[in-house]
């Protein structure tokens, strides 16, 4: 039985097919993580109300299944902590429809998309919101609803995206870590656009490869994803800072250069609607020693430059910093991986050292360790408030 | 193109040649004919088992998807999916390798849902921390090693030709190889891989040949053993499919990006 395309997309009629109704079934696959996860910080709390301790359970599975032309992925996400009830939190990372025919690919649903090429910050990566609680590096983003056509041409690959609905980025509570020092109240959120979380927002991405050289251009229209915390009172009239979403505009490229060892990076991004029009960039390289002393370790160099026009007004502690970093690939069979990176402001004291350590203990069973220090924060730096939050996370994986 | 050129050019001074013919022309035209008689297979699709061992016989299995197409006038584009150990599942690298200038490489890592370019001069490091270098495991061409011819020899039981080739490319992680090839159907046997200061590194022997549309030679097993550390990988192949009807379509950034 084949089904028009857009009747497949729809998901409850997806839902009820799994592996019943679709005899070209080609797969039906469960995968995914549990984990647990434990804080140490090195200093007492600074503020009042916040926990000395934090652990977490984690849990992402992901149902993928797929037919001739179309994949269904769908992948929840779950954090029980025990001391932030922010941080405890439940997402749709993914819960999508694919159909890739030959000359585009269409997707509906909830997506993750990444645009970029740098590894100290990711300026031009715009589509998802940080989930903020997961990791103060505002790696982890939150699942986004989009419809997304990819055109994919000689000339290069158009990315079209509709974007209906908006995820607000995520905050620790009172009793939390890694916080300012009033707490960001999301209840209280505030919008330019009168449609709020419902306003339709817009991109659009050219990317090609030409021999050495990766380019990406794009544009995004609609709610910014970076809010600006305005100081107000909640509920019972405590002071809170109050987050507020404008309505930007925002032009972002990047460009990736490989020769030899080398791989050369910039991105920069022009953004309207968030106070002045502002300018910022990425800048950097990465270069990669093979086959170490003889071994079949390989350690990678990263150098890159931050830079924000805003200045000292920029809602971003990276106005004008550089970053190095060390990533050691050991390549051995408990495929042991190390990343230290340094991000030093230019101007002022303020450093953010942090470490990423990962080992394979069985085929199922994983280790990571990952390490925060904020380091010199100046009174009147961003991360001022977090300058007693340092500290070491360790994490046992199990994969299936 | 370049390849067919050079084939006939050679073949057509064969006649007068023969009689002259350096071992430098003749490990050359050796290659050539085993590069020819793999001409033509489109694309192909197999299922690798990867076992790593230490010398204390701790091992450590892997299990990756192979995709490759054959690309004519240039090196091949293959895409490889991991399925196993379980924290690497849905990772992907793509490649096209080229005859003469370095390969372009890609990894998907699906954590990030980032595609990252990988820099060009890995050729010598360790694919997934096994015995295996990239520069082993990237579709072989011919213009990528000078030849020489060595000796004919009998190697279990087949007669062979023993030829030796050196890495074009100074970033190269051997000075040389020696490569033993059957006189019947040219297919390399083993091979022994000296290393930067022309020790002898590793031995890779292939095993369980098997022909696929009654033209295409595969191995069932290649025994890499390093010789300097005692560690050793064994690659398993099975499920190989030849002319799935892959095409370019199906080795871009996006393509990428949805394998599973």
């Amino acid at each position: 039985m084949r089904l028009p395309p857009l009747i497949r997309f729809m998901p409850l009629l997806i839902l009820c097919s799994f592996g019943v109704f679709m005899p070209e079934a080609m797969a039906n696959e469960l995968t995914g993580y549990v984990a647990i996860e434990g804080r140490l910080f090195f200093d007492d709390s600074l503020h009042t109300g916040q926990r000395e301790q934090q652990s977490s359970i984690i849990a992402k599975p992901e149902y993928f299944h797929e037919w001739k032309e179309s994949i269904l992925t769908v992948a929840p996400f779950f954090r029980l902590d025990s001391a932030d009830s922010k941080r405890s939190h439940v997402d749709i990372r993914e819960f999508f429809v694919l159909w890739y025919p030959e000359a585009f690919e269409l997707g509906i649903g909830i997506r993750k998309v990444f645009w970029g090429v740098t590894e100290s910050q990711h300026l031009v990566d715009i589509i998802n919101q940080t989930d903020l609680v997961e990791l103060p590096d505002g790696e982890e983003k939150l699942g986004q609803p989009m419809v997304n056509l990819s055109l994919l041409r000689d000339w290069g690959t158009l990315d079209l995206y509709l974007l209906p609905y908006f995820r607000e980025r995520t905050f620790p509570s009172l009793k939390g870590r890694l916080r300012s020092s009033l707490v960001v109240e999301t209840d209280r959120t505030r919008y330019e656009s009168g449609a709020k979380q419902h306003h339709l927002d817009v991109a659009a991405r050219y990317s090609q490869t030409f021999g050495d050289w990766d380019v990406g251009l794009s544009y995004f229209q609609g709610t910014g994803r970076e809010p600006t915390l305005i100081p107000g009172a909640d509920a019972s009239g405590n002071p809170v800072l109050i987050p507020f979403y404008e309505q930007i505009g925002q032009t972002g490229l990047e460009l990736q250069w490989v020769v030899e060892e080398w791989l050369w990076k910039l991105e920069m991004i022009h953004r309207v609607g968030q106070g002045d029009s502002f300018e910022a960039w990425t800048g950097g390289f990465e270069y990669t020693f093979t086959a170490l002393f003889g071994s079949k370790m390989d350690l990678g160099v990263i150098g890159e430059w931050l830079h924000d026009t805003r200045g000292e007004a920029a809602p971003t502690p990276f106005e004008e910093d550089i970053m190095v970093g060390f990533r050691l690939g050991v390549n051995d069979m408990a495929s042991t991986e190390l990343l230290f990176g340094v991000i030093q402001d230019l101007e002022r004291s303020d450093r953010i050292l942090s470490l990423e350590a990962s080992r394979r203990i069985t085929d199922h069973w994983k280790i990571e360790i990952e390490a925060f220090i904020f380091a010199r924060q100046s009174p009147n730096e961003l991360l001022f408030s977090q300058r007693d939050d340092d500290f070491l996370q360790a994490s046992l994986f199990y994969h299936f | 193109m370049k390849r067919f050129i050079l084939f006939w050019v050679v073949l057509l001074l064969l006649p007068v040649a023969s009689f002259s013919e350096t071992p430098e022309e003749k490990g050359l035209a050796i290659a050539m004919e085993a590069d020819l008689r793999d001409n033509g297979f489109g694309d192909f699709t197999s299922q690798l088992k990867m076992v790593l061992r230490n010398r204390q016989g701790e091992s450590s299995t892997r299990v990756i998807r192979n995709q490759t197409l054959e690309v004519e006038g240039d090196g091949d584009k293959s895409l490889i999916i991991f399925d196993n150990p379980r924290d690497v599942k849905g990772t992907a690298f793509l490649s096209f390798t080229h005859k003469v200038k370095n390969d372009d490489q890609w990894l998907f890592l699906p954590a990030l849902k980032r595609v990252k370019r990988i820099s060009s001069s890995n050729k010598s490091g360790s694919f997934m921390g096994s015995e295996f270098a990239y520069e082993d495991i990237t579709s072989q061409e011919v213009e990528k090693y000078t030849y020489r011819w060595l000796r004919d020899e009998a190697y279990e039981g087949q007669s062979t030709f023993v030829i030796e080739r050196d890495p074009v490319d100074p970033k190269s992680g051997y000075t040389r190889q020696v490569v033993w090839i059957d006189q019947a159907e040219y297919r390399p046997l083993k091979i022994e891989y000296y290393d930067r200061k022309n020790d002898r590194l590793k031995t890779l022997i292939y095993h369980g040949y098997q022909q696929y549309l009654g033209k295409f030679w595969r191995a069932d097993r290649m025994e890499m053993v390093n010789h300097q550390t005692g560690k050793g990988t064994v690659l398993n192949w099975k499920d190989y499919k030849f002319k799935t009807g892959l095409t370019d379509r199906n080795f871009n950034k996006n393509s990428l990006k949805r394998v599973r």
